[in-house]
């Protein structure tokens, strides 16, 4: 941590529409970046939702993207998978490299990247299956693997996840018969189980209770041992527990970037100060 | 500014809501009226030979309407089996793969025209299309009018019902890298089992109690069916001829036979509701 952010520069860069942005690159070495966006638009149909999106993602680090609401931050996550092409009329143009290739050129193996790239979602989403089958679902899909096998990493999967021990003695319930945070376990154990390098996060304690929230705050910070995480957040007080980056997203701009304790403490940009101190948003 | 007198307000409420309540009284009224009616007329129909023998001459009492019970079985199951791939498919394209295109818009509209459509006329389609190439009614011709019947209504009640899956189950089983064809069938069918099921025996209870379709078609016949190249028995176009005849004890099967069907498609509307509730909980 202390290495990587001694060899972060601020230069300003020169946005579009007159806003000063104050995007910090991280110039460390291109191993330690996992995800490199450069200039990325986004279009819903005829409309803009991003605009010249340029960021960074550390591996191994939590980055928190913050924002006000249609500010862009799902949208821009939602790139990383390319899960967005589940609707024709969406499209993005740019670049994404991950691990140096970009996701976005037509001939990258979707499969593979969605193997690599897990997402969580606002809403727990179980399949109507039992919790065992749900964990299986991915596995089964890009492994082969005898019954015994897929019963090992259905396990590892769910422990994980912090979630084996409520779990283990039934398995065959139905993956929508448990509690909603434990839902949300369950959704991250099965996105754990397909071995990804990196977990989106869109909200993913948004429609939680709070001490539901508190356990997959504590499951984030061991899961960034492994895997790469982004998580969109409203919640600012979250942003400031879990994540080493943070990404302030405003009306598809990317207003500011940087080590969420410089960000929180002394934002440059002013309106990433109205929005942390509750003036807006 | 002077308040409306509270008397008036009153009396408005009761006028309109008793002519609300008293008109869905009605409707049940008039659902029970039947009930009653066909259950009288039509129990004292009901035997042992009611429902194991072939029908008298003209005239002669006794004997049954196994062969009209046999052929109606027979052509809806067999109708049910060509149609409901066929609307399952068609419903699938326009719930998942057509994403807004015009072939999508115009079958969708097609549909709705053929579901519309008098039963009669589609009779006559399938007196031309296959009695009369085949110069003879036959079981077959019933077949294909039931069909056409069926088609529409199991393509839009697919349709309706997938799309009440909610989207972020697709997203969310995208994001593990499935690929649109598993999607569906492992998840979006899954999740909308209750549905399906419903729409098809309602498809099913629909054309079971069709005649005017079979009047140009399958016709009827005396004989216990041996092949379905020939005028097949079935017990609506039963109703209509002993109900139209001058024997009593013909009049009295033609109501039995009401009551069957009528008991028939009320069971299966019973049952679709009851599997849906079982679902819900």
């Amino acid at each position: 941590m202390k290495s990587l952010s001694a060899t972060l520069t601020i230069p300003i860069m020169a946005a579009d529409r007159g806003q000063a942005a104050a995007v910090e690159t991280l110039t460390a070495s291109q191993g330690d970046l996992k995800i490199t966006t450069r200039q990325l638009h986004f279009f819903y149909g005829e409309q803009q939702a991003l605009f010249d999106n340029n960021l960074e993602i550390a591996r191994n680090r939590v980055t928190a993207i913050i924002g006000p609401s249609g500010c862009g931050k799902s949208t821009h996550i939602r790139v990383y998978n390319r899960i967005y092409e589940l609707y024709g009329d969406q499209r993005a143009s740019g670049e994404v490299l991950l691990d140096g290739n970009n996701i976005l050129s037509p001939g990258y193996d979707l499969m593979e990247l969605r193997r690599k790239v897990g997402m969580i979602f606002q809403k727990p989403t179980p399949f109507p299956m039992s919790i065992f089958d749900n964990v299986a679902y991915g596995l089964k899909m890009h492994y082969r693997l005898s019954r015994g096998e897929l019963a090992d990493r259905v396990e590892e999967a769910l422990s994980r996840a912090a979630i084996w021990d409520e779990v283990k003695d039934h398995l065959r319930q139905p993956g929508t018969a448990i509690s909603g945070g434990q839902q949300q376990r369950l959704c991250i154990a099965r996105a754990l189980a397909v071995a990804p390098e990196i977990l989106l996060m869109d909200e993913p304690t948004s429609a939680i209770d709070p001490i539901a929230t508190a356990r997959i705050e504590e499951l984030i910070n061991t899961l960034k041992a492994t895997y790469t995480i982004v998580i969109v957040t409203h919640n600012m007080q979250q942003a400031a527990r879990v994540s080493d980056y943070t990404a302030f997203f405003y009306q598809g701009h990317i207003v500011e970037f940087g080590p969420t304790q410089r960000i929180f403490t002394a934002p440059t940009n002013k309106q990433t100060e109205d929005y942390i101190t509750g003036r807006f948003g | 500014m002077k308040p409306r007198p509270a008397a008036g307000r009153r009396l408005a409420n009761l006028v309109v809501s008793s002519l609300a309540t008293g008109s869905a009284l009605l409707g049940m009224l008039i659902l029970a009226w039947i009930v009653w009616v066909v259950v009288s007329r039509g129990l004292g129909a009901f035997n042992l030979a009611f429902f194991t023998q072939l029908p008298t001459p003209p005239g002669m009492e006794g004997g049954g309407l196994a062969n009209a019970i046999v052929g109606t079985l027979v052509m809806t199951l067999l109708a049910t089996l060509v149609a409901v791939p066929l609307g399952l498919m068609a419903g699938v394209y326009l719930a998942e793969f057509a994403q807004g295109s015009r072939l999508a818009d115009n079958t969708r509209f097609s549909a709705n025209v053929l579901i519309g459509m008098p039963s009669i006329i589609i009779g006559i389609f399938a007196y031309a299309l296959v009695v009369v190439p085949l110069g003879r009614f036959s079981g077959y011709a019933g077949i294909v009018a039931l069909a056409i019947i069926m088609l529409p209504i199991a393509a839009r009640t697919t349709e309706d019902m997938l799309r009440l899956v909610p989207n972020t189950l697709r997203e969310a089983a995208l994001a593990l890298g499935a690929p649109r064809w598993r999607i569906t069938l492992s998840i979006v069918f899954r999740a909308a089992k209750a549905g399906l099921i419903t729409g098809i025996l309602l498809a099913v209870a629909r054309v079971s109690g069709e005649t005017a379709p079979l009047l140009f078609t399958a016709l009827n016949s005396p004989y216990m069916m041996t092949s379905l190249g020939q005028p097949t028995p079935n017990l609506t176009v039963t109703i209509f001829n002993y109900a139209m005849s001058p024997y009593p004890d013909w009049q009295q099967k033609a109501w039995g036979a009401s009551l069957l069907i009528t008991g028939g498609v009320l069971a299966l509307t019973l049952f679709t509701r009851h599997t849906l509730r079982e679902r819900k909980t």
